[in-house]
């Protein structure tokens, strides 16, 4: 036991790397607010556009989408801070890590909303057609609402999911918690660093999974 | 031209495919007319109804409102369509809107009101259809008949010159069809004209100016109430009659 806490709990070597730690944890935290503002908005942008079945274009967003929902998204964040450079494109580690993850979540996101509009019953566009609103605003003020709000209970699942690969991008160089908390371990050649990352990781995640649970009780479909 | 109809289908044709759903449908609705179409499932009663507000576009054929042929190119359809009420089967109401806010909806957004003004024209609709103690309800708060007034204050806030009934209390618990009847009585005692797809032939024996009967894509025989329920001339009318009034 006193092994264990000496290798992962060594208060001394915590209160010295505590300050680092920090830093990383506003990198991530900034990471993961980028990503998931960018990519529920894109998401959503892509299931608006996809609802206006124009099929050249709806081709182009299911095929974007299928590939990032398939690669894994470290295969995605490898490719784009090694290849974009080879066209040109030398985008810093953390902007690669914010537009990759991003795609991965517009990807997943866009696919749930659909999923959503999808699902909302015929007779809904009919009232309102009937009633003089146009295919948008049919489309922005009764579909969407309801496709939304369906959506929140896996939408937030998706998020956290795609949200908690921020700490790959430790492997591009961004100085991110997990990256810190990783430098730190060599350093002291102590694992206590690695702890401290963790509670943060538990800071940031659990109020996001608490938020979710709430969020899923407050939208539960009642018809 | 428009000899003061409100609605006039003229020849109208719609395939799906290769069935042939309406075959040639000629109706007339004079104002204030309440025209009562009855007919066996899958005659194409829905499908004529919404030829009419271009919710189907006909295959061929045209749909007259007050005179203008709404089935040609470069028509404002959505203008159109704040003149024709309609009123489906499953009411339909927005879910995630209160009653108030169905109503309100396409008075903000298609006649550009103000809030209030809007909100004001709502509660009137909503009165007018015995609700508006419900205006801040959420439709699962409804009963299906209350749903279905909801509804159809929300097709009369418009002020249409027509409105449109596909088997309007077709989907409600028996006890709950009179209140919506009611409402439906009231508003043709009020002048509005209004064509009806419906099996409720004691509301058609009451409300109706003329029913006509459908069977398989075109209008078999059309008259008063009396001329169809009581004195038929078809034998294919008289088999319906008795199949529906069975049970
Ligand atoms: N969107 C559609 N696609 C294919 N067939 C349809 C469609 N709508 C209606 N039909 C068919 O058209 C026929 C008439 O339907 P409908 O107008 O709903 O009849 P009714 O309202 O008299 O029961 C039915 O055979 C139905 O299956
Ligand atoms: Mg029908």
């Amino acid at each position: 036991m006193d092994a264990f806490a000496a290798q992962f709990l060594d208060l001394e070597v915590m209160q010295r790397y505590l300050p680092d730690i920090i830093d990383g944890l506003w990198v991530t935290i900034a990471l993961a607010l980028l990503v998931i503002v960018t990519g529920l908005v894109l998401g959503l942008a892509l299931a608006v556009i996809r609802a206006f079945q124009i099929r050249v274009i709806n081709l182009a967003i299911v095929g974007f989408v299928d590939v990032f929902r398939a690669l894994p998204p470290l295969v995605i964040l490898v490719i784009f801070y090694f290849a974009l450079p080879i066209i040109g494109l030398t985008w810093s580690g953390f902007v690669c890590a914010w537009v990759a993850l991003s795609l991965v979540l517009a990807s997943f996101a866009e696919e749930i909303y659909w999923a959503g509009i999808t699902s909302v019953h015929k007779g809904q566009w009919e009232a309102s057609r009937s009633t003089g609103l146009s295919f948008v605003e049919t489309l922005f003020y009764v579909v969407l609402p309801q496709a939304v709000r369906l959506t929140i209970p896996p939408l937030t699942n998706r998020t956290i999911a795609i949200t908690k690969n921020t700490a790959l991008a430790s492997v591009i160089a961004v100085q991110e918690m997990l990256t810190v908390a990783q430098t730190s371990l060599a350093y002291a050649a102590n694992t206590s660093p690695l702890t401290m990352a963790a509670i943060g990781y538990l800071l940031i995640f659990l109020p996001l999974v608490i938020l979710s649970r709430w969020i899923e009780r407050k939208f539960a479909w009642k018809h | 031209m428009s000899n003061g109809n409100v609605v006039e289908v003229v020849d109208l044709h719609k395939s799906f495919g290769d069935l042939e759903v309406l075959k040639g449908v000629n109706v007339t609705v004079a104002p204030q007319e309440l025209v009562f179409v009855i007919g066996p499932s899958g005659s194409g009663k829905s499908t004529m109804l919404r030829c009419c507000n271009l919710l189907e576009q006909p295959t061929s054929g045209s749909v007259l409102i007050h005179g203008q042929d709404i089935t040609v190119a470069g028509v404002d359809i959505n203008r159109i369509r704040t003149h024709i009420g309609m009123v489906f089967q499953s009411f339909n109401l927005y879910p995630h809107m209160t009653a108030i806010g169905n109503v309100a909806l396409a008075l903000r957004k298609v006649k550009k009101m103000q809030r209030g003004e809007a909100e004001d024209r709502a509660h009137q609709a909503l009165r007018r259809v015995g609700l508006d103690e419900k205006a801040l309800s959420h439709p699962n708060e409804l009963s299906g008949g209350q749903q279905q007034r909801v509804a159809i204050a929300r097709a009369i806030a418009m002020e249409p010159d027509v409105i449109l009934f596909d088997e309007p209390t077709s989907a409600l618990d028996p006890e709950l069809v009179g209140s919506v009847l009611a409402v439906m009585h009231s508003l043709r005692d009020d002048g509005m004209t209004m064509v009806v797809v419906s099996h409720e032939m004691r509301f058609a024996q009451d409300a109706a100016d003329r029913v006509l009967f459908m069977d398989e894509g075109e209008i078999v025989e059309r008259g008063t109430p009396d001329e169809i329920f009581k004195n038929t001339q078809h034998a294919r009318t008289r088999e319906f009659l008795a199949r529906v009034t069975d049970h």
